[in-house]
């Protein structure tokens, strides 16, 4: 299991990178091992506002659907329209395939660290 | 297996209509096709042949035992079938005194259906269980709506329930309230009573519910939502348990479906079609819907029409078949079959719940799972080698590899001692040879497909190469 | 009595006992004493096979089955080859269920993917899902799939069937949404009328083809009108007509849905009945119901599988954009194998047929004075008269074993002719209603 320490983390375990006018989302690699084989992900609009703790979008899977919760509140400014012809990215590099680009985003304080992610996910078993 | 557009010949047809008797009439150029449909091309034998392949790689309860929870797959009378054929020529819209047969038909039903189920008035018109429930739950929404009570806004529903029910409740404009159940998979009444308040406008539950266990503080839930000023809607899905020897009315519900494709025999049609009669007391009977065309504006509607009337009428079959003694026989021994199959399986599975069942009983197989890696799902499809097919898999969620089986009460004994045997066997082998059992199966027409690629890049059509 | 309980008496005395009971009121001990039913329903005994068989009987008897019918209105008597009555009463496909087990169906699979192909070459859409349960119900979840957080007025036409439109009404009414019936003028949807309704809170419009009078509307024209105003369009058709008529994907349509009932399945006093539904592929994720897609096993062999299952109830619950979790799996595999059998040649033929049969019954009708058609315009096979004595036409029609058009509005009867009926039932009716008006 990863956990790169270049960006941070939420307990929904979603990732996010932030240059602080511009964060970065993506779901986590003990993410999409729990949800084993994405087949379909479901984005939200560019414009679409998006607030901190709750669902912007859903990722299925063959038997099963999860929430996307956002770690951060703000306005989307774009989404990653790969993932609707290859939803199986998000399975082979979590990291390296972002899912939506939130603009002026708040609420980054309550992110976790790499480490203080990868504590609390072994915490969760 | 070829699809029939593959054994398609340009030119070839069955001869069915002669040449038209009157003079052509135009359509006018704006409003025609440009090209033909690729419909198959093909001669009667080409048919008869082609669906008889289809049919060969089905399994219908002629085939064997069809345990699967929460369906009652039970025996199809053929005699509903040919009574049925009676009705087909009927047009629905004929006048009312020339099908008076028909009307005779929906009321004699409907009179057996009301005392089975303890309820004053019904309808017909919901083609499915689910569209039952869409129903009954608008009959809750139009009596808060009809007494101006704009407060209620929520559903209970336990955390058991079919997925139809929450996703009934939202489509009533309803908030669904999801209680736990409590460890016996009853519900936890302390739970219901903390959830309970001005805002409920009702409870959705099963009873026995999805666990095959039949809630002994029934008359108690009821009256806590009664009190609360919600209503109590009965999803009749596992009604074959108790009908005839107890009745939702009784129970303290106010208005019910029932699926007359599962308890009340008619077939199930690989998916279709059924008919979700809907039971309610008499101060909900002005919000059942009906027809606009056929009785005028003034009432909701969930269909065209009255209903699946052939339906009905297989189902009024079976019941005048069954009479008074016949029902609660049916229930009876539904009860006797699944609680006789879980003692003879107790030994090797784990009942989820260790006490007396009704008709469906659940197994956990975590366990096995974690002593052989063999999990719920591969003995599933390890039974499919044995020709019988598999239970209800991962039903209700609130059980962890579970399977649920339920008999019906048309199996013989010798069938439930065989499919013991067989499932006795299966435990064995995930000890000896579980990997056998991750491949399964091994010989039916295909192995287990690749669900991940179906889902990723549809392919939901033929297209001709 | 009739019972299918194959156990004996002493067979269940000594399953009982096996499970250390000795009475059935043991074995439901969780029943409560106060709803407990200690004696038998109030229901008349049970009967054995031929007593039922008469019984039944005598009711179907104080039916009439009409010879002719020259009656629609959303219920179409079209021809049902001997062996589309055949093949859907095989044991298999009568009494399987849902094909969860794809191991164990692939006959069933295969049915519907053909038949989802041929309702997709019928419509000239992308997708089909497997089947709802009829028309009325398919306009509803249709126009459900065109909802979204901005736009969630759904407009329909006045000229649509009655019991669609309430429908449709019915479950706005359950998700709080608003209707909005669109005026009829000359006995079709008035686009000036629709043009003033459309705005930026219009999820979709739905117009019937042809409509519940037999016209054909202007389709393409309407669609343009929705697409402009960036609404979704939605047409409802008849199945026998897109043997002959533009499809609802060249009208500009994004869903096209209808009746299936006039393939291959009888009138029935109402059901069961057919609901089809198909869209373009960006609205794939959308359609609701159960839909079966192609896959390969681990052999590589061909396989279909039911799919897309992560829009379903059982697994979305109230997130779900429908709580709908079966189909009208043996109507589809029924109206799969009429097309089959009626192939593109013999769908076209009965299309013809019964619009040919409808002008010339009009044209003998229209002839006779004081009828008159109630609209101008072209239709299909169904239209209405105005005419007098309008009950003594039906009661006439009706003794000579023959059912009259619909009575609508004050003096109108809306006729429908399909391909079953002859010339000479056709001459006789007209006979029958000129003889009653020169009375």
């Amino acid at each position: 299991m990863l956990y790169p320490d270049d960006r941070m983390y939420s307990k929904s375990h979603e990732w996010v990178k932030t240059d602080g006018a511009t964060a970065v989302i993506g779901i986590s690699d003990y993410a999409q091992d729990a949800l084993g084989d994405v087949v379909f992900v479901n984005l939200p609009g560019e414009g679409d506002e998006v607030s901190m703790g709750e669902a912007f979008g859903d990722v299925e899977s063959v038997k099963a659907v999860s929430d996307l919760i956002s770690p951060v509140s703000g306005t989307v400014s774009a989404v990653n329209e790969e993932l609707l012809d290859a939803p199986e990215n998000l399975n082979k590099d979590p990291y390296d395939n972002w899912i939506i680009k939130v603009d002026d985003p708040t609420g980054t304080e309550e992110l976790l660290s790499a480490a203080d992610y990868e504590a609390f996910c072994a915490s969760e078993g | 297996m070829k699809l029939i557009f593959e054994k398609s010949v340009p030119g070839r047809r069955c001869a069915i209509l002669p040449p038209c008797d009157v003079p052509a009439a135009e359509l006018p150029e704006a409003l025609r096709r440009s090209s033909a449909p690729a419909l198959p091309e093909v001669g009667e034998t080409d048919v008869s042949r082609h669906y008889t392949q289809l049919c060969q790689q089905v399994h219908g309860v002629n085939c064997g035992f069809y345990p699967l929870g929460s369906c009652t797959m039970k025996y199809n009378p053929r005699i509903d079938e040919e009574m049925a054929a009676l009705f087909t020529g009927v047009h629905p819209l004929a006048p009312a005194r020339s099908k008076e047969g028909c009307q005779e038909v929906l009321d004699t039903a409907k009179q057996y259906l009301c005392e089975i189920s303890g309820m004053d008035d019904m309808t017909f018109q919901p083609a499915a269980g689910a569209h039952g429930e869409f129903t009954g739950v608008l009959l809750i929404r139009q009596y808060h709506d009809a007494r101006g009570d704009k407060a209620r806004t929520k559903i209970i529903v336990p955390d058991s329930a079919h997925g139809t029910n929450p996703a009934t409740a939202a489509m009533c404009g309803y908030e669904v309230v999801n209680i736990d159940s409590a460890p016996d998979g009853c519900v936890d009444l302390e739970k219901l009573k903390a959830a309970l308040g001005p805002d409920t406008a009702g409870l959705m539950l099963t009873n026995p519910n999805t666990v095959g266990l039949f809630d002994q503080n029934i008359l108690e839930i009821t009256r806590l939502v009664h009190e609360a000023g919600g209503l109590c809607y009965y999803d009749g899905a596992n009604l074959n348990a108790v009908m005839g020897v107890a009745r939702p009315g009784d129970m303290g519900f106010d208005c019910t479906h029932m699926n007359l494709h599962k308890t009340f025999a008619t077939p199930h049609g690989g998916g279709g079609p059924g008919a979700g009669a809907v039971g309610c007391k008499a101060f909900l009977a002005p919000y059942l819907p009906h027809s606009a065309l056929m009785e005028g504006p003034g009432h909701l509607q969930v269909r065209s029409f009255g209903g699946n009337f052939l339906v009905v009428v297989r189902a009024l079959t079976y019941l005048l078949t069954l009479g008074a003694e016949g029902i609660p026989e049916a229930a009876q021994n539904a009860v006797l079959n699944a609680n006789y199959l879980m003692k003879a399986l107790s030994g090797t599975f784990t009942p989820a719940y260790d006490r007396l069942c009704m008709h469906e009983f659940v197994l956990d197989l975590s366990e096995l799972k974690k002593e052989t890696g063999v999990s719920a799902l591969d003995v599933a499809k390890s039974l499919i080698d044995c020709g019988i097919h598999p239970p209800t898999m991962y039903f209700p969620m609130i059980v962890h590899e579970a399977l649920m089986l339920e008999p019906t009460e048309t199996e013989s004994r010798e069938t439930l001692d065989e499919a013991a045997a067989v499932l006795r066997k299966l435990y064995a082998m995930a000890h000896e040879d579980a990997e056998a059992m991750h491949t399964a199966p091994h010989t039916a027409p295909i192995g287990r497909p690749d669900e991940v690629k179906a889902a990723r890049h549809p392919v939901l059509r033929y297209k001709a190469p | 009595m009739g019972s299918y309980v194959p156990s004996t008496p002493a067979q269940r005395q000594e399953m009982l006992r096996t499970l250390g009971l000795s009475s059935w009121r043991e074995l439901y001990r969780d029943v409560p004493p106060d709803m407990y039913l200690d004696g038998l329903l109030h229901l008349p005994h049970g009967m054995s096979e031929l007593e039922v068989s008469r019984a039944v009987s005598a009711m179907a008897a104080k039916n009439r089955v009409y010879a002719t019918v020259l009656r629609g209105a959303g219920a179409y008597d079209d021809y049902i080859p001997a062996i589309v009555k055949y093949i859907p009463a095989k044991e298999e496909f009568l009494t399987a269920y849902t094909p969860y087990q794809a191991e164990m169906s692939q006959g069933l699979l295969q049915s519907i993917f053909e038949y989802q192909t041929m309702i997709c070459e019928l419509t000239g859409m992308d997708v089909s899902n497997a089947s709802v349960y009829d028309g009325a119900s398919a306009a509803a979840e249709a126009a459900a799939m065109c909802r979204d957080r901005k736009r969630r007025v759904t407009l329909i036409s006045g000229a649509a069937h009655p019991d669609v439109i309430n429908t449709v009404r019915t479950y706005c009414y359950g998700t709080g949404d608003e209707l909005r019936v669109v005026p009829v003028k000359n006995g079709r949807t008035d686009p000036e009328a629709l043009a003033a309704m459309l705005d930026g809170e219009t999820a979709s419009f739905y117009v019937q083809q042809p409509n519940f009078c037999g016209l054909w509307e202007d389709a393409e024209a309407l669609g343009r009108a929705v697409h402009e105003a960036g609404a979704l369009f939605v047409m409802g058709c008849h199945p026998i007509s897109l043997g002959i008529a533009k499809t609802p994907a060249d009208c500009g349509a994004d869903i096209a849905v209808g009746e299936g009932q006039p393939l291959g399945l009888p009138l029935g006093d109402g059901g069961p009945y057919l609901g089809f539904m198909a869209c373009r592929e960006k609205l794939m994720r959308k359609l609701p119901g159960r839909i079966v897609g192609e896959t390969t096993d681990d052999a590589g062999r061909r396989a279909y599988v039911l799919s897309l299952q992560a829009r379903e109830q059982h697994i979305r619950r109230e997130k779900a954009s429908s709580n709908i979790c079966s189909n009208e799996a043996l109507c589809a595999l029924t109206a799969g194998l009429y097309l089959t059998v009626m192939g593109p040649e013999g769908l076209a033929e009965a299309a013809r047929q019964s619009m040919a049969k409808a002008h010339y019954l009009a044209g003998a009708l229209c002839a006779l004075p004081g009828v008159e058609m109630a609209y101008d315009g072209p239709y299909f096979h169904e239209f209405v008269t105005r005419l007098p004595r309008r009950e003594e036409i039906l009661s006439a029609l009706e003794q000579a074993d023959i059912l009259g058009g619909l009575p609508v509005g004050e003096d109108g009867l809306l006729w429908c002719v399909t391909e079953k009926v002859s010339r000479a039932q056709l001459d006789q009716a007209a006979a029958i209603v000129k003889e009653v008006l020169a009375k």
